[in-house]
């Protein structure tokens, strides 16, 4: 059976989520996205003109394999993220979200209060709701019990590339989490990418680390195969570390004897 | 509650200037190799003993200023509404005893003015006004705001100081941000430069940043005029102001702009001039002290310097800009309140962009939220 990942009524076949910002330009993001195979791709609504039917980012974001996942960035509150999530929902024609509320505009670190009240009242509204959230395990049980179709819990400060420097509690995420866990923001190379995935993230969302490289189109290649190689090693199941090399058994080896 | 004021009058300007032109490449080098840079590494990277790391500086600031906004740069585009003007400020061309012809700009002229530049693809403005509360009160404003709200997707206006009750509701209408530039933090400098009009009031010009974080304005843009007073002690203190508006109004952003004098009708001369290298370093030490501050480039500055700056560290920069009211469409021949500098069109400034690997953005913010 085909490995694939599931979130509200989408199927996947790649878990590697991608983001619009910071390209040089469209056609650049676009050759991007296609090399990296992502079927679902983050746009900031405040970024896209939905008045204007050729808009530049739509427009290239316009190929039948691309998945639109429209996100909320700018809003400060719960109520300015349903208002923009209807807006969104009228404009691009889907229900599908990517709650992402930060009223601190320099580190653009997740308000889990005011996320909370606005899964919450998505979800009611019928939205696919994406939340980007601290590495928080209760949140996000939070969050799964408002019913959300999947959390997205950050691995470091959105565009440091620091890499999974909340590895600890993303752990815990993953270990307890009903729906799929995608780790987004702070992955910088794919190796963070493969990394995530061997440790069980359903996917990941990468946007810095491919936009601002200076070969766009290989590293979203490098990341696809890094994502791909990181899942398949998570299914194969690693061996287990070992600190010392383990000889025969010393200490019991008497009772066989 | 509580404001700048306080924290700026504990700090000796002299001592400023002295502690600036002591620093050493030794402070410079570490300045350089910190990974979370302070106030004092500030200082040594705008100092003269910085100069010879200049190209180690840009190269730092260029990287840093990739990482954070990418390959991207933000366009918007001033339009002056009013040059009507109680202040005397010696450097402005809309100064109260300038002799020159007034206008101020109606509903109808606003958005002929809109469309235009609709039309040449902005969708960020940053509306303009001299200090004449009459006739371009906190009523004239919002309602160029109301006005504009339905054209623009990010409005920001650079007008007189105004009350925090003001500026709520102006953001209530769709104000995005404010832009004001203390001029110079040098007190004594600043009353010659302003001895009369609202503008004279030293501490309310510099207490409304205070006013529009309490107000909930979404970025707030502050800065020194270069020429007035020692460029690195003015530079000093903004970003001294910039640190302490970050941590008291955490959830506004800020951004900073560069203006140099420039020739004006009746204009003053630079009492201390700033060459472009000053001014590249400046931007750069900006850049080294703060990933994540936006910084902002005019067409104040030659051709040359904005192409060559723009690699620097800046993130937004307008082109083709008129700086007198109707300038665009309605009135081109009225009297401008500076002359600029780098006069190609927007076409030609986005072909630029281009050709160097930017993104141009247009819209950035969605103003029905």
């Amino acid at each position: 059976m085909k490995d694939s990942l599931i979130i509200g009524d989408k199927k996947f076949t790649s878990r590697l989520f991608t983001g619009t910002g910071k390209f040089s330009s469209s056609t650049v993001m676009k050759d991007a996205i296609l090399a990296s195979e992502s079927e679902l791709v983050t746009v900031a609504l405040k970024r896209v003109d939905v008045a204007n039917e050729n808009d530049d980012i739509l427009s290239h974001l316009s190929h039948s394999s691309i998945h639109l996942l429209p996100n909320t960035s700018g809003v400060r509150t719960a109520k300015e993220a349903v208002f923009a999530a209807q807006l969104s929902r009228e404009a691009l024609e889907t229900n599908w979200v990517k709650l992402e509320i930060h009223p601190d505009p320099r580190y653009l670190l997740p308000d889990p209060i005011e996320t909370l009240k606005a899964a919450e009242a998505l979800v009611k509204q019928g939205f696919v709701v994406m939340p980007y959230i601290h590495a928080d395990p209760v949140l996000c049980k939070r969050l799964e019990d408002v019913g959300v179709q999947c959390v997205m819990p950050l691995g470091a400060p959105i565009g440091s590339n620091k890499g999974l420097k909340t590895i600890d509690f993303l752990e815990i995420i993953i270990a307890q989490s009903t729906v799929p866990v995608i780790v987004d923001a702070g992955i910088g190379a794919p190796s963070h990418a493969a990394y995530a995935m061997e440790l069980g993230a359903d996917a990941v969302l990468v946007n810095t680390a491919i936009a601002v490289s200076q070969n766009p189109i290989a590293m979203a290649k490098a990341f696809r195969l890094a994502v791909e190689a990181g899942r398949l090693a998570y299914t194969a199941k690693l061996a287990a570390i070992r600190n010392t090399a383990e000889a025969s058994s010393p200490l019991t080896s008497f009772l066989n004897e | 509650m509580s404001n700048f004021t306080p924290l700026l009058n504990s700090y000796n300007w002299d001592t400023i200037v002295a502690d600036i032109y002591n620093k050493t490449t030794v402070d410079v080098e570490a300045a350089l190799h910190n990974n979370n840079r302070t106030l004092e590494d500030f200082k040594a990277l705008i100092s003269p003993a910085a100069k010879p790391y200049l190209e180690q500086m840009a190269q730092l600031s260029s990287a840093l200023t990739k990482k954070r906004f990418g390959n991207t740069m933000q366009m918007y585009a001033p339009m002056y509404l009013s040059n009507e003007c109680q202040n005397i400020c010696t450097y402005c061309g809309f100064s109260l005893t300038n002799k020159i012809p007034r206008r101020t700009l109606t509903d109808s002229e606003i958005l002929k003015e809109a469309t235009f530049l609709k039309n040449k693809g902005y969708n960020h403005i940053l509306l303009v006004t001299g200090e004449a509360n009459k006739t371009v009160g906190v009523t004239y404003i919002n309602n160029a705001i109301k006005l504009l709200k339905k054209e623009f997707a990010n409005i920001t206006i650079e007008v007189q100081p105004l009350d925090q009750d003001e500026y709520e509701l102006l953001a209530k209408n769709g104000l995005y941000a404010v832009l004001v530039y203390q001029e110079t933090y040098h007190r004594e400098e600043y009353k010659k430069h302003h001895p009369k009009g609202k503008k004279s009031n030293f501490d309310y010009r510099l207490e409304t940043p205070d006013r529009l974080g309490k107000a909930g304005v979404h970025k707030i843009g502050i800065g020194a005029l270069f020429g007035l007073e020692d460029w690195r002690a003015d530079s000093f203190f903004t970003a001294m102001h910039l640190q302490y508006l970050q941590k008291t109004y955490w959830q506004t952003k800020y951004s900073i702009s560069f203006p140099r004098l420039r020739p004006h009708s009746g204009g003053l001369e630079p009492k201390v001039v700033m060459e472009d290298a000053d001014l590249a370093q400046v931007i750069c030490a900006y850049r080294l002290l703060d990933e994540d501050i936006e910084l902002s480039m005019s067409t104040r500055e030659s051709e040359k310097f904005r192409n060559n700056i723009i690699n620097l560290g800046i993130t937004s920069i307008s082109a083709a800009s008129k700086t007198n009211p109707g300038g665009y469409v309605v009135e081109p021949q009225s009297l401008e309140q500076f002359e600029i500098s780098d006069e190609r069109s927007t076409e030609a400034v986005t072909q630029m962009l281009k050709s160097k690997g930017f993104e141009v953005v247009w819209k950035d913010w969605e103003n029905r939220w």
